[in-house]
């Protein structure tokens, strides 16, 4: 593969320019997910900047790594750092979730270079990554599967089911990162379907496991470029991130999972970002 | 029909590398040869269908034809978002196989009876439905879903079936084949119906009544211009499946007839009603307590045909 990847320490600006982007799209949208956007774009600024191995101008080539959004609602951070790395022109970012637009407001890959899955409906990240996964093993191939889920689609049994398949299988080239912001729809994770204790139950279904600060770069970095962290088993990152990321009025709210900026939030935001409106 | 469908599919994977079967663990006795030949080609998912389906649409994404097994609702119904999304959506080369359509488990309850899938999975954009009337039509529509790019489901009926056909069959998805030339009226059979249905035209015949049967495999897509030479060469349409009656194949064919055919058709659909069956037993008493004998089929069809005569004369008068 054509060697892309950003310099050591340029993960920082990424994750900004992924949180402006993604503030700009859903709010000319007027649509919903920037908390969940925020809480993973730490993430995915380090795994399209420095981890996957995979090049823009051949979006297709069979032994690139492979990227699944199983949180598909938030594909708006996933489509602003594809259009960053040349995947395909920033001019689509505009009309995101718009009329006659190109970008869905959940990961679409029809026509979308770099969206390797279509996602939306929680729970079908992990199966299909793991097929793929197993595809890569059977026939040799070098590639990595990396599937990033919600903490929310994990009340999902099918996403249970592909976990007790994966540990079975020793998929070890396969990564589920789970952006464990612990907020979902209506309330937070505990109120809602207490997932704890977690990181023992991927254990406990045969993974290795990782808990780290999902916005600690160099942390996100070591452990993400060091896969498996348990030889024969597939890897799981507990990534514990807060939603809304970023920006300090959205942190840990609620609210955010679903609202979009009016003119005075983006304004703040951007403020705080360091960016102009 | 399984024996023709595994004996095909040990065929096509002699021959094509990237054919894979992915079971929930299901297909006791039957599945173990292609295991033993192909253990880099075959998965046991184990009991877990959405899983399963997911999985073979990651493994078709990365290049190969995917063959998922299970039983009667398990691979559809179970997964049908996995269905949609993850194989329709993405127009991934998966073959989903059902063993047992209709009422070839009649005696398990209504849990085993696979009784609107054809309706289900043919509303599905992309997918292609496939039920065969006989061995020799399971076997060739086996290779006719290899061949083909992209989502099909491939309706079986149970083990050790008749042959029907009595040559070698013409097979081309989307085609209807010919089985008894008639001029008088039209019977469309899909899936296992096809020996009844064949019986049925010897009756109709018998009884002065020369029927054309065309056996339609493949529902989806539905071979319009068969239907439309029938409709136009026989006046009477006729639809048979192992299937509720809503949205199957008389759906399909009812459909089509009524936006495309001006002057009036004789019609009836031969299935099950929509309901759950409150009967249990062998495949060949459920049809029979559901009118699915070819007497019942054959009676139904001169009742219809005479009151439509009938209708005929009183508006001539």
């Amino acid at each position: 593969m054509t060697e892309t990847s950003l310099r050591l320490g340029e993960s920082a600006a990424l994750a900004r320019h992924i949180r402006v982007q993604t503030a700009r799209m859903i709010h000319r949208a007027k649509s919903s997910h920037l908390g969940s956007s925020y809480s993973m774009a730490d993430l995915l600024a380090v795994l399209y900047g420095r981890i996957l191995r995979i090049d823009p101008k051949q979006p297709e080539a069979a032994e690139r790594d492979r990227f699944v959004l199983s949180k598909g609602h938030a594909c708006a951070a996933l489509y602003a750092v594809l259009a960053e790395r040349g995947f395909f022109p920033k001019e689509w970012l505009e009309d995101f979730y718009q009329d006659g637009a190109r970008l869905a407001g959940h990961a679409t890959h029809l026509g979308v270079p770099g969206v390797e899955v279509s996602t939306g409906s929680l729970g079908h990240g992990l199966p299909i990554a793991c097929g793929m996964a197993l595809a890569g093993k059977r026939d040799g191939c070098g590639y990595r599967v990396f599937a990033m889920l919600s903490d929310g689609e994990c009340d999902e049994g099918s996403t249970w089911e592909a976990a007790l398949f994966a540990g079975h299988h020793g998929l070890d080239n396969l990564i589920a990162i789970v952006d464990y912001n612990k907020i979902q729809s209506l309330g937070t994770v505990n109120e809602v379907l207490n997932l704890e204790p977690f990181a023992e139950k991927w254990r406990a279904f045969g993974w290795g496991v990782q808990e780290i600060d999902g916005h600690d770069f160099a942390r996100i970095e070591q452990t993400l470029a060091s896969v498996p962290v348990v030889a024969n088993k597939p890897t799981c990152v507990v990534a514990h991130t807060v939603k809304g990321k970023g920006v300090s009025f959205m942190e840990n709210k609620v609210l955010w999972h679903y609202r979009s900026p009016d003119r005075e939030e983006m304004s703040k935001a951007m403020v705080e970002l360091g960016a102009e409106e | 029909m399984r024996g023709a469908f595994f004996s095909a599919l040990l065929e096509l994977a002699e021959k094509d590398e990237r054919v894979n079967l992915v079971v929930g663990d299901l297909g006791f006795g039957v599945v173990e040869e292609f295991a033993l030949r192909f253990p880099k080609r075959f998965l046991n998912a184990g009991v877990a269908e959405q899983n399963m389906t997911g999985i073979a649409a990651g493994m078709a994404l990365s290049g190969k034809i995917v063959f998922t097994y299970s039983i009667a609702n398990f691979p559809i119904l179970r997964c049908l978002e996995q269905v949609r999304n993850d194989v329709c959506y993405h127009n991934a080369n998966v073959k989903i196989v059902a063993v047992g359509g209709g009422l070839a488990y009649g005696a398990l309850g209504a849990t085993h009876h696979a009784t609107e899938d054809l309706a289900i999975l043919r509303s599905l954009p992309q997918m292609v439905v496939v039920a065969p009337g006989d061995p020799l039509e399971a076997e060739a529509a086996t290779r006719a879903v290899a061949a083909h790019a992209g989502p099909c489901y491939l309706r079986l009926g149970r083990a050790g079936e008749a042959k029907v056909h009595r040559t070698q069959i013409d097979f081309v998805l989307g085609k209807a084949i010919e089985m008894h030339e008639g001029r008088e009226a039209t019977l469309i059979s899909t899936g296992g119906m096809l020996g009844t249905a064949m019986q049925v035209a010897d009756l109709l015949s018998d009884a002065g009544v020369h029927t054309r049967l065309l056996s339609m495999h493949t529902v989806r897509p539905l071979d319009t211009e068969a239907i439309e030479s029938a409709v136009r060469e026989t006046g009477a349409v006729f639809t048979l499946e192992e299937h509720s009656v809503v949205g199957g194949l008389g759906g399909a064919v009812a459909e089509f007839l009524a936006e495309n055919w001006e002057a009036p058709v004789v019609f009836k659909r031969f299935g099950l009603p929509s309901e759950f069956s409150c009967f249990l037993g062998s495949q060949e008493y459920m049809r029979a307590r559901h009118g699915l004998s070819a007497e019942a089929i054959a009676l139904g069809i001169r009742a219809k045909m005479e009151k439509a005569q009938s209708l005929t004369a009183v508006a001539k008068v």
